[in-house]
């Protein structure tokens, strides 16, 4: 089967091993990612901070060419992207003199049929129904999943799992063969999009998540946004220094670890290009 | 301040923010509950509770010192406050809102000036080639900022694992997507 | 041939302001029927009534209208006026000069014809008035008080003490609400259960009081003075005349591990089993959701040990009926359980409960024999959290209302923990504080001043749980917002209090309102707090809005002279504004063809089928009948009736038309 892909700016760049293991996932049950042709960038934090009609119409954009493709649902794994395509699709069809702005902006037809998926909202319609028999190497490793921001808040926009202890990364995880922990940081801020203009602050409060799973015995960090995981993995060396000692747990996307689970090869899922390494 | 500006009401900076944004700053009743669970707000010169205090008074010294204020700039957005809100107000949105209108009247912090300095450098990047060149985006970046020293050593790193690409990735209608900036920007002064 | 006399009033300027007064009484004179025309400066005073009954007895009135104010601020006067003089009162109306007329126009010729106009319908309408007599409806003297709580045990006592019977029932195995779950009573800490129980053991020995416990109300018909309440008593398994109370069985059963409701979950009680020990009656209950016997088939211990054979597996619900005049509803409240606050931790982490649960660990006769101990390992906390408007004031979570109590409350808790634990150290977040009652404000000054409880204004964003300890993330609003984190050894959720389970449904089984929150609705919420819009009705306590014990037994008592009021009547009076199916000669009884829309259509059921027979006993033909007692003369069956052969007496459709047609016909 054929699903819609929105890769974004990250997983080109900087995030480059988690689109290499959404595809190694997608392959191994048959499902053809076809990317948006000729996207652009969905305009992330810095376009919202300084411009409102930018950050509606850049989003606005790739939601019409989708919808230009023939294509009815995309999986977008970045969590900002996804967070601003939603809050898009959610923003014009409330205020219609505001979606008239945005598509004379864009010079292209927006009706919003297409579906935004993230990416855990994609393993369990397409994956998880198909993983029985398919978990060759249980990810046995106590995990703490880590929601981030933008993938449950704000919920009456994005209307996914809960905003408080959300439960859908540790369920995947569960089917995984892992042991997913009870702990305290799974939706606080990482420091987002500091990361280059104040990365004193991403060490803070980077530092006290992983600080607290490592305090609960995690063994691995499980994570479905690449901005969380470039400032808890990339940005190490300043959360071990507010921390005030090195911590080796590495960061894991959750497409890594069901790829490890279904016995994909480590260099296939990108493992080797994280910072920490990934002992598990 | 004098006691007859001190008045709640929706006039003011507090009325704009209402006409933008459906954010009524008179349902606050100043729990305090978004700078509790606020991650920036130690690091805030006005945590949210208290810009919204300020907002409330239809001050024009306070209002400018919102739109003047830290606070703005270090915000997130991570969406904490408007979550745990008894009274469901849309402070991210608030914030959008006051981080445009600061930067139109130029009343940005100047202690924000890396904060904004990335934005820039971010949408200036995607302006050009309608996806963001890291590399492009970082030497912008110490250029408008002068910290060509930060973060020196993370480039090779990124490199070796592949992170980072040379050449930028183009797209076919640069053009459209030059338009749309050109068109949001007709409104804003920045 | 008509006679009306027309009474036009000044009302001092609020008419004559705008409107020509003697004008407009002397073009009415002129009119065919009239009889009498005068003008004055204030009709309802003395003098002004004397003109009336003067004009009466010299012209020989049929009809008066007094052009004034509203009927709805006169009308019972010049009503009574008439009769004084000898003339039928519903002869009499109102013609509404004042709210419909002067007040809302300028002076001018309009104003003045409008007036005129006015009052010209309302002679005309006259002209078909009939006289109409006040209708006299029996009161049975026996009050039904639903709920035994602090309320419903001071209305029950109240009633029961001016002479009439009382027919209490309640829920729960045992009378005493949630006070009996108290430990101490704010403002003066009192000891709960000391001073409840007295009145507990006054109720179940009054001999005006008769007690059903373990029982709900199961269906209500009738109307007010004339109630007839069907009452489901529960069985308790146990036939109450042979069993002492002398608890055996409670000891003896295997089944011990049911969570205590009494205790709010925090201690177990058995199958068999008394609420507490001051409980009243002191006899057991079996519940049958968890005893063996009722499950597996197998037991039967307590059977075997009970002294005197007590115990009646067998034993079915018990439907008793009853009649009674009025019905005071002292339903209580319940407390909102907080696991709608999932940042707060609440149903994750044992040591954040709630306040009642608290008030079950001070409580001597607590789990924890009035010790503060931690749910999750029984250590004394050496810091304890208390957070208030934990669901009050909280729109998001769907509760914008203030509960009242709880500022009260978390003082008297963290009072109790300082004076129970010495060192302890206690933290109260909050956004205001509301001490409204006497002697409130200098209480919670105790606690601050003289106790040294620490209260931080904000409200905390986060409660989490490491190492044993629960962290809450709050933060200080009067300094500027500064972040508070405090590691806490127990946290205290003031929670909501909220209608109780069930409200809804008895409202709809006694027909009176309730709010969106599903509280009673009273009658008006300034001047009849204690009446609902039912007749016969009223409110007691909690069950209308969350309050405290003193305004509780207040509204208890006042409810309960409202019954003695309606009771010192042998017979109630009723305005006779009421609906009417027609009556006609033999073949055709009627022009009502029982079609029964209006059954349906009928607010207050106050339509019922009448079945008209012959000389055989055999039934002709089905026709509506309206039920005088319960009619309000709304209209709706009117309005809904095909053939027209329902009419309102006073209002009738031949009145109606003959107003509309006179305001369309130029005169």
């Amino acid at each position: 089967m054929t699903l819609g892909f929105y890769p974004g700016c990250s997983l080109k760049g900087s995030s480059r091993e988690y689109a290499e293991s959404v595809l190694a996932v997608a392959k191994a049950f048959d499902i053809h990612l076809e990317e948006i042709k000729d996207w652009n960038c969905c305009g992330a934090t810095a376009a919202h901070n300084m411009n409102k009609e930018l950050s509606l119409a850049l989003p606005a954009r790739i939601l019409s060419l989708a919808e230009k493709q023939g294509l009815t649902e995309i999986v977008v794994p970045c969590a900002a992207c996804y967070s601003r395509l939603t809050v898009t699709k959610h923003e014009l069809s409330e205020n219609p003199a505001l979606k008239a702005v945005v598509t004379d902006a864009n010079d292209l037809a927006y009706t919003g049929s297409v579906s935004v998926l993230n990416i855990v909202q994609m393993l369990d319609k397409y994956i998880i129904p198909n993983l029985e028999g398919r978990v060759v190497k249980p990810f046995e490793h106590k995990v703490a999943c880590y929601y981030g921001c933008l993938l449950v808040r704000p919920h009456e926009i994005l209307k996914f799992d809960r905003e408080e202890d959300p439960q859908s990364l540790d369920a995947l995880m569960l089917k995984a063969g892992a042991t997913p922990i009870d702990w305290a940081f799974k939706t606080e801020c990482c420091g987002a999009g500091l990361s280059v203009s104040r990365t004193s602050s991403v060490g803070r409060l980077s530092g006290k998540i992983i600080g607290d799973a490592k305090d609960r015995g995690a063994e691995a960090i499980i994570v479905a946004c690449p901005m969380c995981h470039s400032n808890l993995d990339m940005r190490r060396d300043a959360i071990n220094a507010y921390l005030g000692e090195k911590v080796d747990i590495p960061v894991l996307y959750i497409t890594q670890a069901i790829g490890l689970a279904i016995g994909l090869d480590r260099k296939a899922l990108g493992l080797q290009r994280h910072f920490v390494k990934v002992s598990v | 301040m004098s006691s007859d500006t001190h008045h709640s009401g929706i006039s003011g900076l507090g009325g704009e923010v209402l006409g933008h944004t459906d954010v009524k700053v008179s349902h606050c009743y100043q729990c305090g509950k978004c700078s509790a669970g606020c991650p920036l707000s130690e690091e805030m010169d006005y945590p949210p509770s208290v810009i919204m205090r300020m907002l409330q008074t239809a001050n024009p010294d306070l209002e400018d010192k919102v739109l003047r204020s830290l606070s703005i700039w270090v915000c997130l957005t991570c969406e904490m406050c408007f979550a745990r809100c008894p009274m469901s107000i849309d402070i991210p949105k608030m914030m959008d809102f006051l981080r445009e209108k600061s930067l139109n009247e130029k009343k940005s912090n100047p202690k924000a000036k890396e904060i904004i300095a990335f934005h820039k450098s971010f949408l200036d990047s995607i302006k050009y080639t309608g996806r963001l060149y890291e590399i492009g985006l970082f030497v912008d970046y110490k250029a408008r900022t002068l910290k060509i020293l930060d973060d020196l050593a993370l480039a090779p790193k990124m490199m070796k694992r592949g992170k980072l690409n040379i050449i930028p990735e183009l797209i076919k209608d640069r053009s459209g997507v030059a338009a749309i900036f050109r068109k949001a920007n007709k409104k804003n002064k920045n | 041939m008509s006679k009306i006399g027309v009474f036009v009033c000044h009302c001092g300027e609020n008419i004559s302001s705008t409107v020509d007064c003697e004008k407009v009484a002397a073009t009415v004179g002129k009119y065919d029927g009239v009889a009498f025309s005068v003008d004055y400066k204030y009709m309802c005073s003395d003098p002004g009534q004397s003109i009336i009954k003067n004009a009466i007895a010299e012209k020989g009135l049929t009809g008066v209208v007094v052009a004034a104010c509203s009927p709805r601020m006169h009308e019972p006067t010049f009503r009574k006026v008439c009769a004084e003089a000898g003339l039928n009162p519903y002869m009499c109306e109102m013609a509404n000069l004042r709210e419909h007329c002067s007040w809302v126009h300028e002076k001018g010729e309009a104003t003045t014809e409008k007036a005129i106009d006015l009052v010209r319908i309302l002679v005309e309408k006259v002209k078909y008035n009939q006289s109409l007599n006040s209708i006299k409806v029996p009161v049975t003297k026996t009050a039904l008080v639903i709920g035994g709580g602090i309320a419903g045990i001071q209305a029950s006592l109240d009633i029961a003490n001016t002479g009439h019977k009382v027919i209490l029932i309640e829920k729960d195995p045992s009378i005493g609400g949630h006070m009996s779950q108290l430990s101490e009573t704010f403002p003066t800490l009192d000891c709960s259960q000391c001073i409840l129980t007295p009145r507990m053991v006054e109720v179940a020995q009054h001999p005006n009081i008769t007690l059903y416990t373990y029982a709900e109300l199961e269906s209500l018909e009738g109307f007010i003075g004339n109630f007839k309440a069907r009452i489901r008593k529960k069985s308790k398994s146990l036939d109450e005349k042979l069993c002492t109370g002398c608890g055996l069985c409670t000891t003896k059963c295997p089944t011990k591990k049911i969570p205590s409701e009494f205790n709010e979950g925090l201690g177990n009680r058995t199958a068999i089993y008394v609420p507490f020990p001051q409980a009243v009656p002191n006899k057991p209950v079996i519940d049958r959701i968890h005893c063996t016997y009722y499950t597996k088939g197998k037991c039967r211990i307590c059977e075997k040990v009970c002294p005197t054979g007590a115990i009646r597996f067998d034993q079915e619900d018990q439907i008793i009926e009853v009649e009674v005049g009025a019905i005071v509803v002292a339903t209580g409240f319940a407390v909102k359980q907080p696991d709608f606050f999932p940042e707060y931790g609440y149903g994750k982490y044992a040591d954040v409960i709630t306040g009642l649960q608290f008030e079950r660990l001070a409580s001597a006769s607590g789990p924890t024999l009035g010790e503060i101990r931690r749910p999750s390992d029984g250590k004394i906390p050496e810091k304890i959290v208390f957070l208030a408007c934990a669901g009050s004031r909280d729109p998001a979570k769907g509760i914008p209302y203030c509960s009242k109590i709880c500022c009260m409350y978390i003082a008297k808790h963290a009072m109790l923990y300082q004076h129970k634990v010495h060192t302890g150290k206690s933290y109260v977040f909050y956004m205001d504080i509301r001490a409204g009652g006497k002697m409130y404000e200098e209480f919670v000054r105790r606690a601050i001043e003289d106790d040294g409880v620490n209260y931080i204004r904000g409200r905390v964003s986060k409660i989490y749980e490491k190492n044993g300890k629960l962290i809450v993330n709050g933060v200080d609003t009067l300094l500027n917002a500064m972040p508070v984190e405090i590691e806490a050894d127990m946290v205290v959720l003031a929670t909501a209090g909220v209608a109780n389970e069930g409200a809804e449904e008895l409202a709809q089984k006694l027909h009176i309102s309730y709010d969106p929150y599903k509280f009673f609705a009273e009658a008006h919420p300034k001047l009849k707090p204690v009446e609902t819009n039912t007749g016969g009705i009223f409110l007691a306590g909690a069950c209308q809005a969350p309050r405290d014990i003193p305004e509780s037994v207040a509204m208890a008592s006042g409810a309960a002279v409202k019954v003695a009021g309606l009771f010192s009547q042998d017979e109630l009076t009723r305005e006779p504004i009421i609906a009417v199916v027609n009556r006609q000669a033999a073949p055709v009884y009627s022009s009502c063809v029982g079609c029964f829309l209006c059954v349906s259509a009928c607010p207050y059921q106050a339509i019922e089928k009448e079945e008209i027979k012959n000389r055989n006993g055999e039934v002709i033909k089905s026709i509506a009948k309206v039920n005088p007692g319960l009619c309000q003369g709304c209209g709706t069956c009117v309005a809904f009736c095909r053939t027209k052969s329902i009419d309102i007496q006073g209002y009738t459709h031949e009145q109606m038309y003959t107003e509309v047609m006179a305001l369309l016909n130029e005169y």
